[in-house]
C-alpha cells in the first residue's frame, strides 16, 4: 500500500475501508540469514537498508515489547550535523542527508522539519570553539552561521539576553537542523522493512546467544530458538546486558536521562535552542508542547526514570534562559536508557566472535543517527566493511588509542 | 536518594559526585608482562549491571570521604554504604 495524497482523498471518500496495517505481525521462522536485535529506530533502519539497499533476503528484527518502546519514544527528537571531530562528524552530516531525503525514500511521513539549531555563545573563547566547530562543519558540507547577539535578538527575542553569569553574545547556528517525529521514523522504517519482506518479531526477548566454536549460529529467545547466519544487536541502553550474554564486557555505563514536555502552547520557538553552559535545551513541538531536558543524572541506572534534583537542575536552566517558560506547566516527565560510553562516541563494529555484530555506544545522541547508523550497520552485515564514514567506530579504538572524544574528559562516561 | 554515610547517617546524593563501579578501587600492578592490556580492561571495560551495583560516590560537599554505596540499578533503592578505606583494609 503506497501513500500518497490521491489515496488518502480516495479513502475520505470512500469511507476508509481500504487502509491496511503498516506491517505485518509473523511468527519467527526456524532460521534466518541475518537478525537484528532490538526493535528501535536503529535496529529497523538496519533492517530496511538491509533488505532495500543491499538487497539481502531472509532477515528478521527481534523486539523483547513492541517497535519503538524503548528509546525510539523517549528521546527529544532533535536531528542535526553539528559535531567537531573528523571521525564523527562526516558520518552525522551523511545522517542528515539521510534524514533530508527520508519520507521520499520510506514513503512516510516522518515529520522531518528543518526549523535549525542553535547553539548559545557566552564568552570569547567559547565563540572561538564554536567558531572552530563551525568550520568543520563546512568542512563536511554540513553548513554553519556564527550569529551575532543582535541577530539573534530578531530571532529569538525572548531569551534574556543578559543573565549575569552567562549573557548570551552570539550563537551557532545550523540551518539545516531541526526536529522529527520519534514514531514517524520507526514505522516508516518499520513499514519499509516489512515490504521489502523483513519479519519485524515483536514481544521477542533474547535470552541467549548460542556460540559454538567462536561462531553464533542463533538465539534462544521468549518465542524459541531463532537460528542465524549473522547477528545485530542494536539495543542501546541495554547493550551491556545483552553482550553479556555472548560472554562480552563493553566500554559502557547505562545512564538514565530526563525529558520534559510542557502542555501545548501557540507557536513560540522557531527552532532548537540549546544552552550548554546552563545544561538546558529546548524546541517546541508540532503540538505546541515545549520539549526541553538537560543532563543526564550522573550515576548508573536501569529504572528508566530519574531523580528530582535533575529535574530542578534543568527548570533552572530553563528559568534563566527564557523566564517565560516558568508561566507554562509542565505536561510529563520520564526518562531513558543511554549507552554512555567511554569517550562519548558510539560503537558500530564486528566483535571477536564470527558473525556476531555490535552497535552500541550512543550516550544521548542516538535519535539524529537513526537513518546512519542503520545504513552503516546494515553496510557492515551486508559487506563485513564499514562504512564510508563510520571507520572510526570500531570497538578497540580504546586499546589502541583512538578514542573520540568530543568533550576531551576521557573515560569517564558520566561527564560526556 | 539518601545515602548512609557511615559516620554521618543519612546524607542527601547531590552532596556526592559519583565516579563509577567500585572495581575501580582494584588497580591492576603495573609491573606485569602484559599489564598494558589489563590496564586497557580496568579503564574502558565495566560489567555495567541491571540489578545489585557497588559504586563509589565521593562526599565532596561533606567529609571528603569516598564511600562505596551498594545500590540496585533497576530500582534506584540504596542497600547500604561503607567507607571505601574500610572496604580496601578489609581486601588486604
Amino acid at each position: 500500500m503506497k501513500f500518497s495524497g490521491f489515496k488518502v482523498v480516495k479513502e475520505a471518500l470512500t469511507g476508509h475501508k481500504g487502509w491496511t496495517p503498516l506491517w505485518r505481525n509473523p511468527e519467527p521462522k526456524p532460521a534466518y540469514d541475518i537478525v537484528i536485535v532490538g526493535g528501535g529506530g536503529h535496529g529497523l533502519a538496519a533492517a530496511y537498508y538491509l533488505a532495500k539497499t543491499f538487497g539481502k533476503l531472509n532477515i528478521a528484527v527481534l523486539e523483547k515489547g513492541w517497535i519503538g518502546s524503548g528509546n525510539a519514544g523517549r528521546n527529544t527528537t532533535i536531528i542535526r550535523s553539528n559535531y567537531l571531530l573528523p571521525g564523527n562528524q562526516p558520518f552525522y552530516e551523511f545522517s542528515m542527508k539521510l534524514w533530508e531525503n527520508l519520507e521520499q525514500d520510506t514513503n512516510f511521513n516522518s515529520m522531518v522539519s528543518q526549523r535549525g539549531i542553535i547553539n548559545l555563545i557566552h564568552s570569547d573563547g567559547q565563540r572561538d570553539a564554536y567558531r572552530r566547530r563551525g568550520n568543520a562543519m563546512m568542512i563536511s558540507d554540513a553548513g554553519a552561521r556564527l550569529l551575532s547577539r543582535e541577530q539573534l535578538k530578531d530571532m529569538v527575542p525572548f531569551l534574556n539576553f543578559d543573565n549575569a553569569r552567562f549573557p548570551i553574545k552570539g550563537g551557532l547556528m545550523q540551518t539545516r537542523a531541526g526536529t522529527a517525529r520519534h514514531d514517524g521514523v520507526v514505522w516508516g522504517y518499520a513499514r519499509g522493512a516489512d515490504m521489502h519482506g523483513v519479519d519485524i518479531i515483536q514481544n521477542c526477548e533474547v535470552t541467549g546467544f548460542k556460540i559454538e566454536d567462536g561462531r553464533v549460529l542463533g538465539l534462544e529467545t521468549s518465542r524459541g530458538f531463532i537460528g542465524a547466519k549473522k547477528v545485530g544487536v542494536s539495543v542501546a541502553g541495554s547493550s551491556s546486558r545483552v553482550m553479556a550474554k555472548a560472554g562480552m564486557r563493553l566500554p559502557i555505563e547505562s545512564h538514565v536521562l530526563q525529558a520534559f514536555v510542557s502542555e501545548g502552547l501557540k507557536p513560540t520557538i522557531p527552532g532548537v535552542i540549546t544552552f550548554g553552559a546552563g545544561h538546558f535545551y529546548v524546541s517546541q513541538s508540532d503540538k505546541g508542547g515545549l520539549v526541553f531536558g538537560g543532563d543526564i543524572d550522573g550515576y548508573n541506572s536501569y529504572a528508566q526514570r530519574g531523580n528530582l534534583p535533575v529535574v530542578e537542575d534543568v527548570v533552572e536552566g530553563g528559568m534563566a534562559l527564557m523566564p517565560m517558560i516558568g508561566r507554562a506547566r509542565l505536561l510529563r516527565g520520564w526518562g531513558g536508557l543511554l549507552d554512555m560510553s567511554m569517550d562519548g562516541s558510539p560503537i558500530i563494529d564486528k566483535t571477536h566472535i564470527d558473525g556476531l555484530y555490535l552497535n552500541a555506544g550512543w550516550c544521548y545522541g542516538g535519535f539524529k543517527a537513526t537513518p546512519a547508523s542503520g545504513y552503516a550497520f546494515a553496510h557492515l552485515l551486508a559487506t563485513d566493511t564499514p562504512h564510508e564514514t563510520a571507520t572510526a567506530f570500531r570497538m578497540d579504538r580504546f586499546n589502541r588509542g583512538y578514542v573520540i572524544d568530543e568533550k576531551g574528559v576521557g573515560a569517564q562516561p558520566n561527564l560526556h | 536518594m539518601l545515602i548512609p554515610h557511615p559516620l554521618l547517617g543519612l546524607r542527601d546524593s547531590q552532596e556526592f559526585t559519583y565516579l563509577g563501579d567500585a572495581a575501580l578501587m582494584n588497580r591492576p600492578d603495573p609491573a606485569t608482562p602484559d599489564a598494558e592490556a589489563v590496564f586497557c580492561d580496568y579503564v574502558f571495560l565495566r560489567d555495567n549491571p541491571a540489578g545489585v551495583h557497588r559504586e563509589l560516590w565521593f562526599h565532596e560537599q561533606g567529609d571528603r570521604s569516598w564511600l562505596v554505596v551498594t545500590r540496585d540499578t533497576t530500582t534506584h533503592e540504596i542497600l547500604g554504604a561503607e567507607l571505601a578505606s574500610d572496604v580496601k583494609g578489609a581486601a588486604k
